[in-house]
């Protein structure tokens, strides 16, 4: 009896320590800025220099894909400000009620990233036995590489989407598989490729199948340090930013 | 029995335990080879990334199991000496997270703790709290994939004790927490610690679950299998991705240590 009840005692003080992490930031600001896969250098960026011109502020970002983000969100994680590589992602939270207000970011295109002793033109993309890896279905990166197929015709897509191998969570495990030599090929953004390995290079995608990838920022608390870092991000600093990192800056003021 | 003891295994058993054995091997071998000497390895390991990831990871890991073992063991005790009709459901039920894959683990925790979750969303209402995409919310996933490794341990180490020596103990006047204390705790020791260890082994290396309930943000949730999942996803991230696993690699070998001397030194006589 007695054991069971210490158990019991000692369970419910550890629930109310658990309730308690989690909060407790001090004097300082956190704002937690969730982005997409792609967005990993250009953010990594913009927050640094918006630390350094906002002290006491910090910003905390967590990139992954804009599906997995979006869905953690409606889940209840704490993000204050989402930017996703497409609108569907924010749509999908402003149907949730959880966006305040969002706008326009940058625009992307897509690209082949391959290996060393890769692929040379897009039609290659069926060759037989070609190892190829994909961002999944329900990833930006992976809905817009599908509609490019898709642009091709409908019996090259098919071909196409008969060598993928893999359909990754993120853009960057995507091109990751190419980086580590597992995959032969991969169709991830232009930006992407700033950031990748030397062993990977790029193979242009014909214009008349590009797909215009449109990233938004939204932001989805009150926090004036939020607000202020969407404003930053849209501002003609973070555009360059943007510019810089291969992205086509939208370069929208409010 | 006896014809099996003490014979050089067969050629055909032996080519068997030498793939065996090079199957196992050579994955910590590539792993060392390509971490060791690396140009990025040392600056992996000492990032900030990787030790924030540390940190987390050893501490939530360590309350998981201060609570499995606070929380199991009584429960464990009570499952091995108590006949009740569906006991047998009972302990199915707290082995089940054991062949649960852990993504169904997360998930599952999730529409019970989420924000829109059976208990959760009550909680949010009520109290405005969030559990799902926070520390908490790391520890729970942790706890709910490695706590029934410790009950299964605890079980097996209390069943093994004779219970005629905690009736002598009662008879003698012992009260049952005394007797429990003094003579099951001793003789189920190692039993306890292996289980323990099995436990706190399974929390550190969680991370379906914990990626789905918990999320992936630095400093909060991001413990060291989701940094080096993450690592690993970045751009020319193999290095540091190998980097960190050498890291948690060599910390968990420790604590497994210190568990294994735990077990043979602290094992008591009644």
């Amino acid at each position: 009896m007695s054991l069971r009840g210490v158990a019991a005692g000692a369970l419910a003080v550890a629930a109310l320590g658990l309730g308690a992490c989690g909060d407790g930031e001090e004097a300082t600001e956190t704002i937690t800025v969730f982005a997409a896969a792609s967005l990993t250098e250009a953010f990594g960026e913009l927050a640094a220099a918006f630390e350094a011109e906002h002290p006491g502020v910090t910003v905390r970002l967590s990139f992954a894909g804009s599906a997995t983000l979006r869905t953690q969100v409606l889940e209840g994680a704490p993000a204050d400000v989402f930017a996703s590589a497409s609108p569907d992602e924010v749509a999908a939270l402003d149907a949730a009620g959880l966006v305040v207000e969002e706008r326009a970011l940058a625009t992307n295109t897509l690209v082949i990233a391959t290996g060393q002793d890769g692929i040379e033109t897009f039609e290659e993309l069926t060759l037989p036995g070609l190892r190829l890896v994909l961002a999944a279905e329900d990833v930006p990166a992976g809905r817009y590489a599908r509609e490019s197929l898709a642009l091709a015709g409908t019996d090259f897509a098919e071909r196409v989407l008969a060598n993928v191998r893999s359909n990754e969570a993120n853009v960057r495990a995507t091109l990751a598989k190419v980086e580590l030599g597992e995959a032969d090929a991969a169709i991830v953004y232009t930006s992407d490729l700033r950031a990748a390995a030397e062993n990977v290079h790029a193979v242009a995608i014909p214009e008349r199948f590009q797909v215009a990838a449109e990233y938004r920022i939204a932001l989805l608390s009150e926090s004036d340090a939020a607000r202020e870092f969407v404003a930053f991000a849209t501002s003609p600093q973070g555009m360059a930013t943007l510019a810089r990192h291969g992205f086509t800056a939208v370069g929208v003021t409010p | 029995m006896t014809a099996l003891r003490a014979r050089a295994p067969h050629a055909g058993l032996a080519l068997l335990i030498a793939v065996f054995a090079v199957f196992f091997v050579l994955p910590l071998a590539g792993l060392l080879e390509r971490g060791i000497g690396g140009s990025g390895t040392w600056d992996a390991i000492t990032s900030n990334t990787a030790l924030d990831a540390l940190v987390l990871s050893l501490w939530t890991s360590a309350v998981a199991l201060v609570i499995a073992v606070v929380a199991g063991t009584p429960v464990a005790y009570w499952l091995t000496h108590a006949r009740f009709p569906g006991k047998g459901a009972v302990e199915a039920l707290i082995d089940l997270p054991i062949v649960l894959p852990p993504t169904i683990a997360g998930v599952a925790l999730l529409t019970a703790f989420g924000r829109k979750g059976l208990l959760g969303a009550p909680l949010d209402d009520l109290f405005g709290l969030t559990l799902g995409f926070s520390t908490a919310a790391v520890i729970m996933a942790q706890l709910f994939v490695g706590a029934p490794f410790y009950v299964r341990a605890a079980r097996a180490g209390f069943a093994s004790v004779d219970a005629q020596y905690e009736r002598v103990a009662h008879t003698l006047g012992a009260s049952r927490l005394r007797a429990f204390a003094r003579i099951v705790l001793p003789l189920s020791w190692p039993s306890l610690a292996a289980g323990a260890a099995l436990c706190w082994a399974r929390a550190l290396g969680e991370l379906g679950a914990t990626l789905i309930f918990a999320g992936n943000l630095q400093g909060e949730t991001q413990t060291m299998p989701l940094a080096i999942l993450s690592a690993f996803e970045r751009a020319d991230g193999l290095t540091a991705a190998v980097a960190l696993a050498i890291l948690l690699l060599a910390v968990a070998l420790v604590a497994l240590a210190a568990f294994w001397l735990l077990s043979t030194r602290g094992r008591g006589t009644p």
